[in-house]
């Protein structure tokens, strides 16, 4: 295992095996959504991995529903804004725990890591009922509070172990220069960070159109339901003729900004999901 | 500079013994902005956790069923009696801590596998690394429908590969199929965990167990395992943790039927299902002790160190 020197035929083969492997055990199942996706109604009940009729149908289905639009308008809507939030939050706390020396700052990272860990499931009793009474039950604004709230320790890491790396020298030749800790801020560190601020956002987006949990339990009409939540309700609605097709044409839409994510910012996702995990 | 005794109250104590007035005033500007910087994160966090975690508890003392608001009242631990006398509960407590048990361990083995495959394989280190993350990234909801379908008598494949009738439809078939959906999914996560420690592996020390005669197994456990142990606690508490609130493969793929529920099945149910606040508060405020006690025996038995904790990691 140590030696990694040129290497051998064999052993690129072996590797070469072990790849085939993981390739297959990562992409069967999205193959296998992306399968059905494109089966007729028919064929569905084959049993084939592959479809043996391809069909456009499913998407043309539920792009010409109201429910899958709305609830896809809602996913986009809601991800961006609690991202957005989320990052701007996070880049200032990070910051200040990073590079600042202030009382509480240990109580900072205990409280994050707190809620890191916590069971998203023990709010949705207290959220349900608070939103109704605040008229902020099935609104964006009822999902965006606890995205934020769960994305903030996530966000919150990730930047400062990205913070950490970046030379201190920078910034106090700039405070040498006469700017304030808040120009420095501004003007030195916030474009050095700009890489790592764009993965965390990466990171937190994937999150918060990863959720479920909320989604179906502070939502109750298509006013603010999500993808996730929809397509539980897609089976719900019918016992008998189960939407397979419509499920799986919806599931293959909301993959598709996550293959791309992947696709092209690999490299800047494993290091930020590496980045927190080293420290401590 | 009165007003930053209200921001600060602490930072008069410091600069009047030790430090001179000019830079305790960069100290206090320091702080100041720290605190600034922090406010509206903790702010956020504080309010949508903290308050509705006392809230919960509240809720968790009085009879409150949305159906009869009428019947609300004061009712003491008697929710706690309730729920805690009840088989349900403790039948998805069990089924969750015996998922959460074996899907960890599987994914321990699998993730440190894959680590290894990542941070050694001679060829195409870039394709493992993307596609391993896809199944974190792809939303927990559309993996386990593409699961459930796979397993489902009418569509699945593997149903009509492996000869089997309706595997949803029974306790065991049925979990091993939600730990299978766990496992998949979160395996990759697991592994870049385990990476970021093996990346911290010297390769002299390698080099120089491997001259002494050792073998790869050897160099593995005498060597990359003590190195890494950090890094695999801190993988096994936030797998732990997570698999312990599991709803979203379950909820697809059984929804809790034949004794495969989970405690947030539970929760949810009473909850949204039952509009019974009383008692799914109750069961929230049970889970999150749960969750506390994990944490707590973690980082207590096995020294498992909060990561981005810097000032002296372990205690």
């Amino acid at each position: 295992m140590a030696i990694i020197t040129g290497g051998t035929t064999g052993r690129k083969a072996k590797w070469a095996f072990i790849d085939i492997v993981i390739v297959l055990y990562a992409l069967i199942p999205v193959v296998w959504t992306l399968s059905l996706s494109f089966k007729t109604t028919e064929s569905q009940t084959d049993k084939n991995f592959f479809p043996s009729e391809w069909t456009f149908q499913n998407y043309r289905d539920i792009f010409t529903t109201d429910e899958f639009i709305r609830a896809l308008i809602n996913s986009i809507g809601i991800a961006i804004i609690s991202t957005l939030i989320a990052v701007v939050l996070g880049t200032m706390a990070a910051y200040a725990i990073a590079r600042l020396d202030f009382p509480g700052k240990q109580a900072l990272v205990g409280v994050s890591l707190l809620i890191a860990m916590f069971p998203q499931v023990s709010l949705v009793s207290p959220l349900f009922e608070m939103e109704r009474n605040l008229g902020l039950f099935d609104t964006w604004a009822g999902l965006i509070f606890p995205y934020i709230t769960f994305a903030l320790p996530l966000a919150i890491y990730t930047l400062s172990a990205f913070f950490r790396e970046i030379p201190w020298e920078l910034e106090k030749a700039a405070k040498m220069d006469g700017a304030t800790p808040a120009q420095a801020f501004r003007r030195v560190i916030a474009p050095l960070a700009a890489p790592g601020v764009f993965t965390t956002a990466i990171l937190v987006f994937i999150f918060c159109w990863n959720d479920f949990l909320f989604a179906i339990s502070l939502t109750s009409t298509s006013a603010s339901r999500t993808v996730p939540a929809a397509l539980s309700f897609f089976t719900g609605a019918s016992q008998f003729e189960v939407p397979t097709g419509s499920i799986s044409a919806a599931a293959v839409v909301i993959t598709i900004p996550i293959i791309v994510f992947v696709l092209f910012f690999q490299r800047r996702i494993v290091a930020g999901l590496t980045s927190g995990a080293v420290k401590g | 500079m009165s007003q930053t005794v209200d921001t600060a109250p602490t930072a008069e104590a410091t600069p009047s013994g030790k430090k001179k007035p000019a830079l305790s005033e960069g100290k206090r500007a320091e702080r100041r902005l720290g605190l600034m910087l922090c406010a509206p994160a903790a702010f956020v966090m504080v309010a949508v956790t903290g308050w509705p975690i006392v809230y919960s508890v509240w809720l968790s003392l009085q009879r409150y069923d949305l159906r009869f608001p009428d019947q609300r009242e004061f009712v003491g631990l008697s929710n706690y009696v309730a729920v805690l006398t009840d088989g349900y509960w403790w039948t998805a407590f069990g089924i969750t801590s015996l998922i959460t048990v074996v899907s960890v361990v599987i994914e321990l083995v699998l993730g440190m596998l894959l680590a290894l495959v990542m941070h050694r394989t001679l060829v195409g280190r870039g394709l493992v690394r993307t596609v391993s993350l896809i199944p974190y990234g792809i939303v927990t909801v559309v993996a386990a429908f593409s699961w459930y379908y796979a397993w489902f008598p009418d569509t699945g494949y593997l149903t009509s590969m492996l000869g089997l009738e309706a595997p949803l439809t029974q306790q065991i078939p049925s979990l091993l199929i939600i730990i299978l959906a766990e496992v998949w999914k979160t395996t990759p996560f697991m592994a870049l965990l385990l990476m970021a420690g093996l990346a911290l592996v010297p390769e002299d020390l390698l080099k120089a167990a491997s001259m002494d005669g050792a073998t790869g197994w050897q160099r593995f456990t005498k060597v990359i395992v003590p190195v890494m142990k950090p890094a695999i606690l801190v993988a096994l508490l936030f797998r732990t943790l997570d698999a312990f609130r599991i709803f979203d493969n379950i909820f697809v793929l059984t929804k809790g039927a034949n004794d495969t529920s989970s405690v947030s099945m539970q929760a949810y149910n009473n909850l949204i299902r039952g509009l019974n606040l009383g008692i799914g508060s109750t069961m929230s405020v049970l889970i999150f002790l749960a969750v506390a006690i994990i944490a707590f025996l973690f980082i207590k038995l096995f020294g498992a160190s909060a990561p981005g904790n810097d000032a002296g990691g372990r205690r």
